[in-house]
């Protein structure tokens, strides 16, 4: 059961914010402004105007953590205060469980660059460099600094599958419940990753926009026009309890996380069969666990990376798993406002699921102006629309061939 | 509920290549810790280092894979396809997602992408090469195994730091309990280059000792923290109704209990969270203390955590009560491969009923406490062995793996 929600994303810090934005359809990508960006090629982000000082943290926080910590520290604290179980819970009954993709990569690219004298030293110098550098190394330093926030004693750890991380995670913490290792889990993904080697990557592979010249319609999921990713930033921390512990407090309780699966396609690091046949077979998986059918599913949160090769590939993914419901099912990617913050990204699309169940609205695709020819759903495009759903399937799709689906569903969904 | 069945072993270790030549080194108490050669150390407080020797990539891997690899993610297919090999199974035979992978992972490629910031920060984004983009990141050895042998089932990877060689074995024994029949599970790790070496010394953990005998002795009065090393293993893990229907008479074992804890917060007070981990483990397997015949020990190195240590398994079997051991006094400490190295040395140890040595120590600080297997392997009538990690910050595991008759 979802019972507390926080959030960082670009366009505004926490949970009410993130939700206006999606609603109105707002976009959040801009030139980046974090660095100076002028000699790569997609020089395009979806940054958080975040400031650590005034999200409450201490200078010493500030030094000591990379900004994609500080991020799920703050994201976390809004959750655990948005549920209210801090001090009902049992510390060995509670457990973290956080994801990420690059890690604290923002600190070990600056740091590197001061150990090697930008990068004129192979053999890095041990006098210079951040005294945290292992924090840095391991991400699993993340979710030490969560659990010793909830003071969580139970089981703790990272899940790191690239650009679904985010749902595995959520699904790894919500089985933690389910098989009884833990009451409570503080769970969500976080990354801050807009940064020179980040952004030299993914320019290597022209996985990201080249659209400089319009930053704020860069990300374009399923528009004919659409030539890439825009990389983005953020965090967001569920609350997940299980059902019973909810109910004893009183705690009011947003949804429930039904199923989840992930298959590997084992078939290429960064590219995807077309015929999307694992995604499709995890969102088989995902409904079977949920004791959902196709028919059920009211709303589809989509991966909608805004590249070519995933929207074709999601959308026969719709197809072959959803069957006729594809058609009908309103499906949008809130990527094209928000960008694509790699690990973070599907646990902000959770969130996103989880607040269209609480709200009755469906955020729409912005910049979606001239469909795909090969992208024949229903993408909701430009506006969002007020449309209660009990059954909600939240999608993601990465490098290392990773595929997976969530189901989101009405508190009450399961018991009837 | 179902006790997944370890079908198969692939290992790579400092002090042997594959899983028996790493079995007879460790018997025979042979180190595999040396001088760091892989770059210069000097400058660095330590520089001594478990290196996996002799290994050339062209000899074991497609020509292709070698410009897309780290150096950890070679050593990591070599050991998924030695496992697949010894299990027996043949993966084009295997229906549709029938297998997935889960490994754990600590830092990514750490070498592969130095060279790939070097090129960024000394020449220019534009000299940062495509491949950089998968080859550092965490579950970079999930997604080339699974490309490899075609596994297409439930895969993840987790980050626990030195837990997570456990963890990620305890992951895919879910995997396999949601309906994924065969996993292959595990850790293999390094970051043997400038900038990993540099970020691990900031541990403040690494062993500043040079004398490659004395340099990791845990449980030893001369405890000066530990060595890392690189290497790991993966195992195989099998629904046991899959292992029958395909004729596996010999298992290794069965994962019998399993439990991960998070320690309070320094300066608390209150109780570290090892002794829970441990004592949920045993509840799981349904066994008492006194059904263990052997530990493989987190044994850290670093005098404080090796206490805590001894204190913890003093408490729980009584004062010399098992038998402890800590081959990777052979190793060094393999990052997230190394209690994946132990979990697969404790299975060698019930198949062939032997516990193999903890090297080099001298001086043993907690007699009083501990029975450990020092210099000389054990026979011993092994049923039940229990595995230790720990991970930097607060991450404690603990497996139980059992002999099957």
């Amino acid at each position: 059961m979802v019972t507390g929600i926080g959030v960082i994303a670009p366009g505004g810090i926490g949970t009410k914010q993130f939700w206006e934005l999606l609603c109105e359809g707002r976009t959040a990508t801009r030139t980046i402004s974090l660095f100076d960006a002028s000699e790569f090629r997609s020089r395009v982000a979806a940054e958080c105007d975040f400031d650590p000082g005034a999200s409450g943290l201490s200078q010493r926080e500030i030094r000591r953590w990379d900004r994609t910590t500080q991020f799920a520290v703050v994201a976390a604290k809004e959750a655990l205060e948005d549920s209210g179980v801090l001090g009902e819970m049992d510390p060995y009954r509670t457990g973290v469980m956080v994801g990420t993709a690059c890690g604290m990569t923002q600190s070990l690219d600056r740091e590197y660059a001061i150990v090697s004298d930008n990068g004129k030293k192979w053999h890095v110098d041990e006098a210079h460099g951040s005294p945290y550098l292992y924090d840095y190394f391991a991400p699993s330093s993340m979710a030490a600094e969560l659990a010793w926030l909830a003071e969580a004693q139970g089981p703790v750890g990272v899940i790191s599958t690239g650009c679904t991380s985010g749902i595995d995670v959520l699904g790894h913490a919500a089985d933690l419940i389910i098989d009884g290792a833990a009451d409570v889990m503080i769970s969500g993904a976080s990354d801050a990753a807009i940064s020179p080697i980040t952004v030299a990557c993914f320019d290597a592979i022209r996985a990201t926009t080249p659209r400089n010249d319009d930053p704020a319609t860069a990300s374009r999921p399923f528009d004919r026009t659409r030539n890439g990713f825009a990389l983005g930033e953020g965090s967001a921390i569920l609350v997940l309890e299980e059902y019973q512990h909810a109910r004893r407090r009183g705690a009011r309780v947003y949804a429930e996380i039904a199923g989840h699966a992930t298959r590997a396609n084992a078939f290429s690091m960064t590219g995807l069969r077309p015929d999307g046949r694992e995604l499709a077979e995890a969102i088989t998986v995902a409904l079977d666990r949920a004791e959902a059918n196709p028919a059920d599913v009211g709303y589809v949160n989509a991966h909608g990376s805004s590249t070519k090769q995933n929207d074709l590939h999601e959308t026969m993914a719709y197809k072959r798993s959803l069957g006729e419901h594809a058609y009908r099912t309103p499906i949008s990617s809130i990527k094209s406002m928000i960008g694509h913050s790699l690990g973070a990204i599907c646990a902000l699309e959770v969130a996103a699921s989880v607040l269209a169940i609480e709200h009755a609205v469906i955020p729409p695709t912005a910049n979606l102006h001239e469909r795909d020819p090969e992208c024949d759903l229903d993408y909701v495009p430009l506006a969002a629309r007020e449309q209660a759903s009990d059954v909600v399937l939240s999608v993601a799709s990465g490098f290392g061939g990773f595929q997976s689906a969530i189901v989101l569903t009405t508190p009450d969904w399961t018991a009837r | 509920m179902k006790t997944p069945l370890i079908t198969g072993l692939g290992t790579v270790s400092p002090n042997g290549l594959g899983t028996e030549a790493y079995w007879a080194a460790a018997l025979r108490g042979e180190s595999g810790i040396g001088p760091i050669t892989r770059f210069e150390p000097d400058g660095y407080p330590g520089r001594t280092g478990g290196e996996v020797k002799d290994f050339n990539p062209k000899e074991h891997l497609p020509s292709r894979l070698l410009p897309q690899t780290d150096h950890m993610t070679r050593l990591a297919l070599v050991a998924a396809e030695e496992a697949l090999a010894d299990a027996g199974i043949d993966p084009e035979e295997l229906p549709d997602f029938a297998m997935g992978v889960v490994t754990a992972a600590s830092a990514g490629g750490m070498e592969f992408g130095q060279r790939e910031m070097e090129a960024l920060w000394s020449k220019g984004g534009a000299y940062v090469s495509s491949y950089q983009a998968f080859a550092w990141f965490y579950p970079v050895n999930t997604g080339q195994i699974s490309i490899r042998h075609g596994l297409r089932g439930a895969s993840s990877a987790v980050v626990t730091e030195q837990a997570g060689g456990l963890d990620a074995v305890a992951k895919a024994r879910r995997h396999i309990r949601q309906g994924t029949p065969q996993m292959l599970a595990g850790g293999v790790d390094s970051a043997l280059c400038p900038w990993g070496w540099l970020c691990m010394s900031r541990s403040g953990r690494v062993s500043a000792v040079e004398n490659p005998s004395r340099a990791y002795v845990p449980f030893d009065i001369e405890a000066s923290g530990y060595v890392p090393g690189e290497g790991g293993a993966l195992l195989v893990l099998e629904d046991v109704e899959a292992a029958v229907r395909r004729g596996v008479d010999k298992p290794y074992g069965a994962v019998a209990g399993y439990a991960s804890t998070f320690d309070p917060r320094p300066g608390t007070g209150q109780e570290p969270g090892l002794r829970r981990a441990l004592e949920m483990a045993l509840e799981e397997a349904r066994i008492t203390a006194a059904d263990v015949d052997v530990v493989y020990a987190d044994a850290c190195g670093v005098p404080e955590l090796d206490r805590l240590e001894a204190e913890v398994l003093a408490g729980v079997f009584g004062p010399r009560g098992v038998p402890v051991t800590a081959p990777k006094t052979m190793t060094g400490r393999l990052l997230a491969g190394g209690a994946s190295l132990d979990l697969a040395t404790a299975l060698l140890s019930l198949r062939d009923q032997v516990v193999p040595p903890t090297v080099n120590i001298s001086r043993p600080a907690h007699g009083e406490l501990i029975d450990l297997v020092a210099g000389e392997p054990r026979e011993a009538r092994l049923t039940n062995a229990l595995v230790l990690a720990r991970g930097y910050g607060g991450f404690n595991s603990a497996m139980v793996v059992r002999r099957e008759a």
